[in-house]
């Protein structure tokens, strides 16, 4: 559980975070979400002291982040940085175990914990261990940095804005990794963004930030069909607000059990906004639905998709 | 291409070492080259040992330098030392504008004769391409490396020690590179102030006019330097082995 306790960061006459509180819980995948400027990552690096509130405190499992020495409390915390960050001199494998290198583990088990991270990011172990940094696409670059941030095993990761300049297929990707991990492993994860499809795709909550304040916190659902105020109305996307709620649902949970329809069919496993777009790309009011193995299993309407 | 420059360094150390061998036993040469002179080969001190002088010359004054540019370098990047950046630039701007002739000159009056002047002089010319480069070596490693090396918990010893001092490492050689050239040529001038150099027979040439004492000096001291030279060209490609 991470707490932060009233905690501000001023900087001259501003403040970058102004008096926010928030509790983590364990296991959670919570998203920090606000436009630029809003605080989000100054607060994700107060968390592990990356930079020093000017006020307030933050407790992770109870104890104040204060009573470690920083470069202490920073190798138990994940860190996956926009700029990924990769040591330029070293190889794949060193990069990775860079934080088990700095624990004192031995030699044996940094190997096999790196070769066990490759395959968990789908790098092939025997081509990437020995590869270095330039030789990699951006893509492979930020799964090494992933890889780096969870090689000591963290309770914690923090992630800013970790795919933000990466190509959308393989944003798309490392998301899909992300959330595969996070549902494996049971890692608490503080992820910032200002992207508000990823922290639908992603958050089992989102804060939403303006001017380094909270502005509304929730699970995604509520913060689309309750927004607290215009800005975060305006934020989610006034026009879309409808289609994101789509985005949330699977096709499964309206699906009509037993019926048919022609057309190409669409998995019961998409979110109903994949369906929606796929129902206006084949011109058609009714989509025939297969299940994982691709048996035919029901149909959906487009009135299923207006009925709330 | 590394194959190509080894190479290089191969046969240029394998003619240096030909030469000095066979400069003993060169009097007919000389002779033959030069009828004019009574004695046309350098024969006060062996050549073998002068080459161990200059070496040694060049050697303890360039590691003194490397000690303090680096050092220094290393400093004015700290916080600690970035008040002082600015004037360690200016000096050394400065003082790559003075000839390594007169920074020999200005030590004589400071210590007296011998080998001492000469050290202190190569030393402190040496410093400026070692900390200028080390300025600039550690300046160009990459921000987002750095705020990294934070993030993962390296300590700022660590994070000098394992990630920006390697970074830099080829561009900081570079630097100790041209220091060590160009001590080698101005150790040879370092024989004007007592020292025992392979400038010894060159300056002892250009007194008596003769012309072959010159000239065996300035070839050992040409290909010393053109030796060190692909040595450390060898040296910095092996440090950059990750670019």
């Amino acid at each position: 559980m991470i707490e932060l306790d009233h905690v501000s960061k001023q900087y001259g006459a501003g403040r970058a975070v102004d008096d926010l509180s928030l509790t983590i819980g364990r296991g959670e995948l919570f998203v920090l979400i606000g436009p630029s400027g809003s605080g989000k990552s100054t607060a994700l690096k107060i968390i592990n002291r990356l930079i020093e509130p000017s006020a307030g405190a933050i407790r992770i499992e109870g104890e104040d982040v204060r009573q470690l020495a920083p470069e202490m409390l920073r190798r138990r915390i994940g860190y996956v940085f926009q700029s990924i960050g990769l040591f330029p001199h070293w190889t794949v494998e060193r990069n990775i175990t860079t934080v088990p290198e700095l624990l004192g583990w031995p030699k044996a088990k940094m190997l096999d914990r790196a070769s066990e991270l490759l395959t968990l990011l789908k790098l092939d172990p025997a081509s990437f261990r020995d590869k270095y940094p330039h030789e990699l696409s951006g893509g492979e670059q930020q799964r090494v940095g992933v890889a780096r941030a969870l090689a000591a095993r963290p309770d914690i990761l923090l992630m800013d804005e970790p795919f933000g300049a990466l190509d959308p297929l393989t944003r798309a990707a490392l998301q899909e990794e992300i959330a595969r991990i996070h549902a494996e492993s049971g890692t608490t994860i503080v992820f910032v963004t200002h992207d508000m499809d990823e922290a639908l795709k992603l958050a089992s909550r989102i804060a939403i930030l303006a001017h380094g304040k909270l502005v509304q916190i929730g699970a995604p659902t509520e913060l689309l069909s309750a927004p607290a105020t215009e800005f975060v109305r305006n934020f989610i996307g006034r026009e879309d607000l409808g289609v994101r709620l789509l985005s949330l649902e699977p096709v499964a949970s309206r699906l009509r059990q037993g019926e048919t329809a022609p057309g190409e069919p669409i998995p019961a496993s998409a979110n109903l906004r994949q369906a929606l777009s796929e129902m206006i790309a084949q011109g058609t009011d009714r989509l025939s639905v297969i299940d994982d193995d691709g048996r035919r299993v029901g149909a959906l309407t487009l009135a299923d998709l207006a009925r709330s | 291409m590394t194959r190509r420059r080894g190479g290089a360094l191969l046969w240029s150390a394998a003619a240096f070492a030909l030469i000095l061998a066979l400069l003993p036993v060169s009097r007919p040469l000389f002779a033959a080259l030069f009828p004019w002179l009574d004695r046309p080969l350098y024969e006060q001190d062996p050549f073998v040992s002068l080459v161990a002088d200059h070496l040694m010359l060049v050697g303890v004054s360039s590691a003194a330098a490397t000690l303090l540019g680096v050092g220094a370098g290393v400093f004015v990047t700290r916080q600690a030392g970035a008040e002082f950046r600015g004037i360690v630039e200016t000096v050394v701007a400065m003082g790559q504008t003075f000839p390594p002739v007169a920074v020999l000159a200005l030590a004589v009056p400071a210590t007296g004769f011998g080998a001492a002047p000469a050290l202190i002089a190569l030393t402190l010319y040496g410093v400026l391409p070692i900390l200028q480069n080390t300025i600039a070596g550690l300046g160009a490693v990459p921000g987002a490396v750095r705020e990294a090396a934070r993030g993962v918990g390296m300590t700022p010893r660590e994070i000098l020690l394992r990630v920006e001092l390697p970074i830099a490492a080829p561009v900081i050689v570079a630097g100790i590179r041209v220091s060590v050239i160009i001590n080698v040529g101005t150790a040879a001038i370092a024989s004007t102030v007592g020292a025992k150099t392979l400038g010894s027979p060159i300056i002892v040439g250009l007194n008596g006019s003769n012309v072959a004492y010159v000239l065996q000096g300035a070839v050992l001291v040409g290909m010393l330097a053109v030796v060190l030279d692909l040595a450390f060209g060898r040296l910095v490609l092996a440090l950059r082995h990750w670019q």
